[in-house]
């Protein structure tokens, strides 16, 4: 064995996760890294807001990134960067490109799987109109403005209200760009609320909610993009066709987790997540393959992320040195009513400690409502909660003694009359 | 009263300010809603976050963000002025690379650390 533990990705999640394995006792790690810096997606995310559940400040995204890269240079974790990982086998046999190592492959005691996410494309959306140029996924355009110091165009339409779109919107604003509209399928955003409020009512931009790009001119560059409103069913209304002249269209259309390894090493994979299947420790299918961060389900919070992902190179850490977990007895979570995901999906509670945090969406949005957890028929816990929506991520507690040894457990969501 | 969505954290409490008593903050889930709150309706208030040009460094722009928030129609001056600011590596995160933005007393500070290498 080359080393007790790599992870894959040098994002917030595989930082989180080899620190916290070198804090429980792991000594030869190895991060590998295929950007030319540590730190994932936050280098770019230069707006503030992050940390203030896990440092209990407000920080910029690199800001956030940097105190991890602080604590682990006083670890003796390695980390290499501008190094693609290209394959994982299923004894944890990594195969890696780099300038320096060339290719090699390295042998590990355990894996963690931190590959993040990356943006839905027009393709994956299909969008009629026109393939000119001028049309970027939000994050692509924030990765050109903020690092490599480009402002991709002057008058801007954005289709989609993610985060990343809204926060774009006035990044580009205040940058001197005209936003002219923000346009969401659905009708209700895909966003956090206080991104709706900061980004685009602070500097007027309008936001129109059940509406879609239905049509998009340009010879080479964009020139125009019309959007029309939808229907329940979200089929465009004739009729209701407004245009922008714009050179500009951001798409802020979703993220996919980054799976390519996963699936190649035959990691069961949920397709309600697009992530690998994870156990109560974030354990795979694949016995001592971890996984954590945006590679197992969508985030909207890093501080969510770091703490995932501590949970996940603790347990690589005790995999090594205590062996594995009791495979039974088993329990599974599934979806109850208006709820689309669960992470994990699968408990052991011979693997749980105290408590189990299980992290789920709902499918809409909701007003004063409550969770409910059932085990089989019998409902075992019960949570409150003021407001709920698919933009934000939820998540409920339960303490070890509350698990059913086995069976199926379901987390519901239900409105409650005010 | 007026009916407003706190920004303060994620979270995103909504919150109800009565401008007749006080400006008193209802369906805050903490303190700092009360003041944002009250500080929107008074004299609203945002950090700015951009980047400045960097010499020095294998990387082209530096991410900066005011140490305290700024006036919110300060915005987009602030950005502005922002422009016409270098700086060269190595800079150390919370380096000051301007001081008393626009005579607010606030200054902008770097975000992140960049050692001094070629480009
Ligand atoms: C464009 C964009 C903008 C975002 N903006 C925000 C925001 O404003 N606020 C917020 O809270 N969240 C934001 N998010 C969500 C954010 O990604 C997560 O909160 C968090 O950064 C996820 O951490 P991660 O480590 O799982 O993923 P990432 O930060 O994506 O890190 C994954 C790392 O793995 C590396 N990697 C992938 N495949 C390989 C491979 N084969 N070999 C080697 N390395 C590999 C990648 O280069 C990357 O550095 C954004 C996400 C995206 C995609
Ligand atoms: S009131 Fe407190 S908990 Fe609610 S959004 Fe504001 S800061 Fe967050």
């Amino acid at each position: 064995m080359d080393y007790e533990l790599i992870v894959i990705g040098g994002g917030p999640a595989g930082l989180a996760a080899a620190y916290a394995a070198w804090e429980k006792g792991l000594r030869r790690i190895l991060i590998l890294e295929r950007d030319r810096e540590l730190g994932g997606i936050l280098n770019q995310c230069i707006h503030n807001g992050f940390g203030l559940h896990r440092f209990k400040e407000e920080l910029t995204g690199p800001e956030y990134a940097g105190r991890y890269i602080e604590m682990l240079k006083a670890t003796g974790v390695e980390a290499k960067t501008d190094t693609m990982v290209l394959q994982i086998t299923q004894d944890k046999c990594v195969s890696f490109l780099n300038p320096i190592d060339g290719y090699r492959t390295v042998r590990a005691g355990a894996v963690i799987l931190a590959m993040g996410c990356r943006e839905r494309t027009r393709g994956a959306i299909s969008i009629p109109g026109a393939r000119c140029s001028g049309i970027f996924t939000a994050g692509t355009a924030q990765r050109f403005l903020n690092i490599e110091g480009y402002l991709v165009g002057k008058r801007v339409v954005i289709l989609g209200s993610g985060d990343i779109g809204l926060i774009m919107a006035r990044r580009m604003t205040l940058e001197g760009a005209k936003v002219l509209a923000c346009v969401e399928l659905m009708p209700y955003s895909g966003g956090l609320n206080r991104n709706i409020v900061q980004c685009l009512r602070d500097y007027d931009i309008p936001l129109y909610l059940s509406h879609t790009v239905t049509d998009i001119v340009g010879k080479q560059r964009l020139e125009r993009v019309t959007i029309s409103a939808v229907d329940a069913d979200r089929r465009p209304i004739p009729g209701t066709e407004q245009s922008f002249d714009c050179d500009t269209l951001l798409l802020s259309v979703g993220l996919v987790p980054e799976n390519e390894l996963s699936r190649q090493m035959d990691v069961e994979m949920d397709r309600r997540t697009n992530g690998p299947v994870v156990y109560e420790n974030m354990e795979t299918g694949v016995e001592g393959v971890f996984a954590c961060g945006n590679v197992v389900h969508v985030h909207d919070l890093v501080d969510f992320v770091s703490e995932e992902s501590s949970r996940a190179g603790e347990a690589a850490a005790r995999y090594i040195l205590e062996g594995e977990t009791a495979k039974e007895p088993l329990l599974t979570v599934e979806n109850g009513s208006a709820v689309s995901y669960t992470v994990p999906q699968r408990i052991r509670p011979a693997g749980v400690d105290r408590n189990v945090k299980l992290f789920f969406r709902v499918n809409r949005v909701f007003g004063k409502a409550v969770i409910l957890v059932r085990s089989g028929e019998t409902q075992i816990a019960c949570f409150k909660r003021e407001h709920m929506a698919p933009g934000e991520m939820e998540s409920v507690i339960l303490p070890k003694t509350m698990l059913p040894q086995g069976g199926v457990l379901t987390v519901s969501a239900e409105e409650v009359e005010a | 009263m007026k009916e407003l969505i706190c920004i303060v954290c994620p979270r995103g409490c909504h919150l109800r300010v009565d401008e007749e008593e006080d400006y008193r903050v209802t369906g805050n889930s903490c303190p700092r809603g009360a003041e944002y709150g009250k500080n929107e309706l008074l004299h609203p208030v945002r950090v700015l976050t951009s980047t400045v040009r960097l010499e020095g460094s294998a990387f082209r722009r530096c991410p900066v963000k005011t140490r305290q928030p700024i006036a919110k129609e300060l915005m987009l001056r602030a950005a502005k002025t922002l422009d016409a600011v270098t700086v060269t590596a190595p800079v150390r995160c919370g380096d000051v690379v301007l001081s008393d933005l626009l005579g607010t007393g606030v200054d902008v500070v770097a975000t992140k650390d960049f050692p001094k290498t070629e480009r």
